[in-house]
């Protein structure tokens, strides 16, 4: 009885004590496809590569940081854009590898296609030593990409609906220009100012290029920013259709979608009321 | 636990090491005579990134950097054109090399009592290089340019380069023009060498020329690969650059100004051409490989066709005539294996014999001295480089050339062979977004036979040069 009555208390702290915080695992590895990475040669890689923007710690802090808008990544924090897995989950490790080999347009992150797929795989294990997230979190299970349906005039006009419906121009603006009502405020998970993207800037999303890409942007959502995932309130036919009607806000980059749209009277109609002609800057800026 | 033990033990070995290095340097400090090259802080600047995010070891280019350059000082991220940038940037960046160096030459005809005689030459001192004010970037999107003002070291200017590049045109990466005064598509590049004492600062292939014999160099003409020409140059890569081809249509003018000759005479009414082709394959953890080959086709005047009358009859730019032609063409190996590279190179040079003998075609081939043939040669080079880490880079360089055919018959046979060893390292003490510096330290050896006659014996004899290097090598 004496010695349950020392026992008792022990036990008791035991059960109230906090379980020790998860540390991050400095001996990573990646998986993709046949390749294997391995954080200690991704970690020369990275202090040779990475270390002025995305900080010696992997907090986003590096020294050119503060001069950076958007701010560098934050790999302590594991909180990614472009995934193929569901708001809130970490990514594959192949979302990392692709994004490596993709890079960022309209940020300072280059693409680093240069780099050998091995190497490629080695960072992506690196990177996933910064945060204790890939040790107590497994991946989200990757989100399903229906074939892409045959493009029709009527999936451009229902894209449209869903634009006007889902509320996309609060922050996209009317005419995609990344000018609506919500945006100037808008902020990322930095508390940074975040503009919504522009959709006549160019043809190239933030993750990636092709109408898959795009798909997978609203179904997954860019955590770490205000877009979020439309997977519980789209349909996958409806989101191809958005698709569809996106490209045609890209009336600066030709696409089937913006040809089949100004094949009509009604597209190409308010397509031409949006390009100012005849400007002779030859900045380079398409208007 | 065990990450932040091995990182302690790597911290000791590190501060073990930067105290030896130092202590190298405090005994070997400052000034010489070597020759720029080409590191860009400007554009670490522009993008925030390190130095060692597109140099291996600055000046050397990594595979990152290639890209860049080859996409017209690009990232691609459509944040490339000047209006991204702030106002106040400005897109120059100065080098130049203070340094100690020592060097030796073993037979020095000099002024003697009697004429001339041998003296084994050896100067030292502290010494500083040239300068080269580096501006590069873009004007618009795919509109890129490199102006480079350089001068020696007494202050004299010339351009170094000084070209305008279109790139991505018709929206492929396979179409890239550059016009002007540019560096040679030269798969090993002279201008990013890590090595630059007199005798170290340059490859032997690129600019040998044949002895006409002993003690009578070539003199119809001056042209090197890894001098920057003028002309045209068209580019095409992959989007990855592991493919690269480029053409270059060239003034035969070694890269002067006013149709002026390399060796100061009337260039020629004709163009050189210069062709590369290189491909780089991946080979799992050891990195990046890459081979390929270059040929340069050249042509040179041996007399002007016009003198000025009253200027004391000096030729005419551009106005020379009675081409004859000469050619350089190789095959050369990148090969990497983690931290260590090295790159082999074969090398043919071949000359025509109206070049090789130094005699003008308006004396047809009466002129041509007894035993004349057309010189030609082979040349190898190895070099190493074992990369410890971003911040030290160990540089290791051997070349040799070997005369195949001599331009006479009466010449020894192997007059003009040269064998060159080079060694050295250089510390980065810091690598940071802003600016580069770097502890330079080389020895450079060079001998070259037969080229010079004793003023004694009349004999051909060989000439030994050595130099000796301490540099503070700093860019910003």
């Amino acid at each position: 009885m004496i010695v349950a009555a020392f026992l008792l208390p022990a036990a008791l702290y035991a059960q109230q004590a906090e379980a020790p915080a998860a540390k991050p695992n400095p001996h990573m590895e990646s998986h993709i496809g046949n390749l294997t990475g391995h954080a200690d040669a991704g970690a020369q890689l990275y202090y040779r590569y990475c270390w002025g923007c995305h900080g010696a710690r992997g907090d986003g802090n590096g020294e050119n940081a503060q001069y950076l808008n958007p701010m560098p990544r934050n790999f302590v924090a594991a909180i990614f854009k472009c995934r193929s897995t569901p708001t809130g989950t970490l990514p594959l490790d192949s979302d990392l590898y692709n994004t490596l080999g993709r890079g960022f347009n309209f940020t300072n992150m280059p693409s680093w296609i240069t780099l050998t797929s091995q190497e490629r795989a080695n960072l992506v294990a690196f990177i996933k030593t910064f945060s204790p997230r890939w040790v107590t979190e497994k991946p989200g299970d990757p989100i399903q990409v229906p074939p892409e349906p045959k493009l029709t005039i009527e999936s451009i006009k229902h894209g449209g609906e869903l634009f006007q419906k889902l509320e996309c121009w609060k922050c996209h603006g009317q005419e995609g220009r990344g000018d609506g009502p919500s945006a100037s405020t808008l902020t990322d998970s930095n508390d940074q100012p975040i503009r919504p993207y522009n959709f006549t800037s160019t043809n190239r999303s933030k993750c990636g290029r092709t109408n898959s890409e795009l798909y997978r942007i609203f179904m997954t959502g860019l955590d770490g920013t205000p877009m979020p995932s439309f997977a519980d309130v789209v349909k996958p036919e409806d989101a191809w259709d958005l698709v569809h009607y996106l490209r045609t806000l890209q009336y600066n980059n030709p696409s089937p979608e913006l040809t089949l749209w100004e094949s009509t009277a009604e597209g190409r109609a308010i397509v031409a009321a949006k390009r100012v002609e005849n400007t002779n800057t030859g900045s380079g800026v398409k208007p | 636990m065990e990450r932040s033990f091995s990182k302690e033990v790597r911290e000791g070995s590190a501060r073990l090491g930067t105290a030896l290095l130092f202590s190298v340097v405090l005994l070997a400090l400052f000034l010489a005579d070597c020759r720029p090259a080409k590191a860009i802080p400007a554009f670490a600047r522009k993008y925030g990134m390190p130095c060692s995010a597109c140099h291996e070891a600055w000046p050397k280019l990594s595979p990152f950097g290639q890209a860049f350059k080859d996409n017209g000082y690009q990232l691609g991220n459509d944040r490339d054109a000047p209006i991204f940038q702030q106002p106040a940037y400005w897109p120059i960046a100065l080098r130049i090399t203070p340094n100690w160096h020592f060097e030796t030459a073993n037979h020095v005809i000099v002024d003697s009592g009697e004429g001339s005689t041998l003296a084994n030459v050896k100067t030292q001192g502290f010494d500083y290089t040239g300068m080269d004010m580096l501006t590069a970037g873009t004007l618009a999107r795919n509109f890129s340019f490199l102006l480079v003002p350089s001068s020696d070291e007494t202050g004299a200017f010339h351009f170094e380069s000084a070209n305008l590049r279109f790139s991505n045109l018709l929206g492929s990466s396979w179409f890239n023009i550059k016009v002007g005064k540019f560096e040679l598509d030269n798969l090993q590049s002279e201008k990013r060498i890590l090595t630059l004492s007199a005798n170290g600062g340059f490859y032997q292939n690129y600019h040998f020329q044949p002895w006409v014999a002993p003690g009578v160099p070539s003199g119809l003409y001056v042209s090197g690969i890894g001098d920057n020409q003028l002309g045209v140059e068209w580019l095409g890569h992959s989007k990855n650059d592991r493919t690269r081809v480029s053409a270059a249509l060239l003034s035969p003018t070694d890269g002067n100004p006013d149709f002026q000759s390399g060796i100061g005479g009337a260039a020629g009414r004709t163009y050189d051409a210069f062709f590369t082709a290189s491909q780089a394959f991946e080979a799992g953890s050891l990195g990046l490989q890459r081979f390929g080959g270059f040929a340069y086709i050249g042509h040179a005047s041996t007399y002007p066709e016009y003198t000025q009358f009253n200027t004391g009859g000096g030729p005419i730019g551009g106005t020379g005539i009675g081409n004859e032609p000469y050619y350089r063409v190789g095959l050369l190996g990148m090969w990497y294996l983690k931290k260590l590279d090295v790159t082999t190179m074969w090398f043919y040079g071949h000359d025509s014999v109206y070049l090789g003998t130094n005699t003008p075609t308006n004396l047809g081939s009466t002129g041509l001295p007894d035993g004349a043939h057309a010189p030609s040669w082979n040349g190898a080079l190895i070099e190493t480089h074992y990369t410890f880490n971003p911040q030290m880079i160990f540089v290791n360089r051997y070349e040799l050339i070997r005369m195949s055919q001599q331009a006479l018959d009466s010449n020894p046979s192997d007059l003009g062979n040269i064998d060159a060893l080079t060694f050295g390292f250089r510390y980065y003490p810091f690598i940071n977004t802003r600016a580069g510096f770097a502890f330079h330290n080389e020895y450079s050896v060079v001998w070259q036979r037969k080229i010079l006659v004793s003023p004694a014996t009349g004999l051909p004899i060989d000439l030994t040069s050595n130099s000796l290097m301490f540099g503070l090598d700093f860019a910003f």
